[in-house]
C-alpha cells in the first residue's frame, strides 16, 4: 500500500519530497489506530489544511465501508444457504492459520530470545486463558515497554558522559599521562 | 445506547491499536464477540475472511460489518468514524507539535519493547478462533478436514509466504467438495 501512496503523492503529484514523506511515516506508523487513515489524515493536512485530512481520510475509508456493506446485506442473506455454508466450513480454519501464521513471524522478526519470550508468552497466557481484556494487556505492555525505553535512554546517555569525560581526559594537556597509554588503559 | 457502546467500543479499540490490523484483532474479538455477543464467533471467522479478499484496512472492515450487524446503516457508519476518531486528533497533535527527536528515539525504543507483546496478542486472537464452531468436524468422524486445511494453510503461509487470498479460494473450495 506505501508504495502506492507514495507513487501517487511523491511522485505524480509532487505533493511532498520524498525524504520527507519517509519520515513523516515512520511518525505515522508508530501511531495507534488505522495505518492508511493516519497516512492519508497526515497527507490530507500537509497539502490542504484541515479540510484536506478530512478529505483524504474520507477516500481512504469510503471505499472499504461501501464494500463491505454491500457484502454485509448479500452475506445475511446468503450465510444460511447450504453451498454457502459448505465453502465458509473449509474456510474458517484457513482463517485461523492466516492469524497464526503473520505472529509467529512478527516474533521471529521482534528477535525474541529465550529470555524476553515471557513476553508474548505471558500475553497469549493471560488473553487466551485468562480471558482478560486485550486492553488491559496492551496497556500493561505499554507501560513496561516505556520503562524499558527510558531505561535504555538514560543508560545511552550515560555512557556518552562517560566517554566525554574519557575523551577530556584524553586531550587535556595537563594530563600527564600520555595519549597513548591512555587508550590502552580503557576497557 | 447501543450507539453509545459502539462509539466507546471502538474509540478505545482506535486508541489501542498499536501494530495495525492483525493486532486489533484480538482487541475487536474480545468487544464485539466475547463482551457484546454483537457477533458470533463463526461470524468473526468469515467477516476476518472476507476482509482478507476485500481491499481496505481490515479493521474498518470490521468496524463497517459489526456496527451494521449491531444497529443497521447508521450503526456501521459511527464503528467507522469512531475507530478514525484518535487517529484524527493523533495525528493533529502530533503535526502541530511536531515530535523532537528525542521523543522519537523513546517511542522508537518503546513500539520496539512492544512487538513481542502485539506478537502475542494476534497469536491469542488466532487461539480464540481455535473452536468447535469455527472447526466444526473436530472430534466428529475419523477425518479432521478442518485441522488438516488448518495446518496446511499454516506451512503455506508461514513457511512459504503463500498468498492469503488463494488460500482462502482454496480452503473454500475445499469445503465445497468435502463438507
Amino acid at each position: 500500500m506505501l508504495s502506492m501512496v507514495e507513487k501517487a503523492v511523491v511522485d505524480q503529484k509532487k505533493w511532498i519530497p520524498t525524504d520527507e514523506f519517509w519520515d513523516m511515516i515512520a511518525v505515522v506508523q508508530s501511531l495507534p489506530g488505522v495505518f492508511a487513515v493516519n497516512t492519508a489524515l497526515y497527507v490530507g493536512h500537509r497539502v490542504a489544511g484541515t479540510k484536506g485530512a478530512f478529505a483524504a481520510m474520507l477516500g481512504a475509508i469510503i471505499p472499504s465501508i461501501t464494500i463491505i456493506l454491500l457484502l454485509a446485506t448479500i452475506f445475511r442473506e446468503y450465510r444460511d444457504q447450504p453451498v454457502v455454508e459448505r465453502i465458509f466450513k473449509g474456510i474458517r480454519p484457513c482463517v485461523v492459520a492466516l492469524i497464526l501464521a503473520p505472529s509467529l513471524r512478527m516474533i521471529k522478526s521482534a528477535k525474541v530470545t529465550w529470555k524476553t519470550a515471557i513476553i508474548p508468552i505471558a500475553t497469549v497466557f493471560l488473553i487466551w486463558w485468562c480471558k482478560i481484556s486485550p486492553a488491559y494487556v496492551i496497556l500493561a505492555a505499554i507501560a513496561g515497554s516505556l520503562i524499558y525505553a527510558l531505561i535504555i535512554q538514560r543508560q545511552e546517555s550515560k555512557g556518552r558522559k562517560t566517554e566525554d569525560r574519557r575523551q577530556r581526559t584524553v586531550i587535556s594537556p595537563k594530563s600527564p599521562v600520555p595519549r597513548q597509554e591512555r587508550k590502552e588503559v580503557k576497557p | 445506547m447501543i450507539y453509545l457502546q459502539l462509539l466507546w467500543v471502538f474509540v478505545k479499540i482506535g486508541v489501542l491499536g498499536f501494530g495495525g490490523g492483525y493486532a486489533m484483532l484480538s482487541l475487536i474479538q474480545h468487544e464485539v464477540v466475547d463482551h457484546y455477543a454483537w457477533m458470533t464467533s463463526t461470524e468473526f471467522a468469515d467477516m476476518v475472511a472476507i476482509s482478507q479478499m476485500t481491499p481496505g484496512p481490515i479493521s474498518i472492515n470490521l468496524a463497517t460489518y459489526v456496527g451494521y450487524t449491531a444497529a443497521g446503516f447508521g450503526g456501521s457508519l459511527l464503528a467507522s468514524f469512531a475507530l478514525c476518531l484518535p487517529s484524527i486528533i493523533m495525528v493533529y497533535l502530533i503535526l502541530r507539535l511536531f515530535m523532537s527527536k528525542k521523543n522519537n528515539a523513546l517511542m522508537d525504543n518503546t513500539l520496539k519493547g512492544l512487538k513481542p507483546a502485539i506478537a502475542g496478542l494476534i497469536f491469542a486472537a488466532g487461539l480464540s478462533m481455535m473452536n468447535l464452531q469455527n472447526f466444526s468436524d473436530f472430534g466428529r468422524g475419523q477425518y479432521n478436514i478442518s485441522v488438516i486445511i488448518c495446518v496446511l494453510a499454516f506451512v503455506a503461509s508461514y513457511f512459504f509466504k503463500a498468498n492469503p487470498i488463494l488460500l482462502i479460494v482454496l480452503s473454500g473450495i475445499v469445503g465445497f467438495i468435502v463438507y
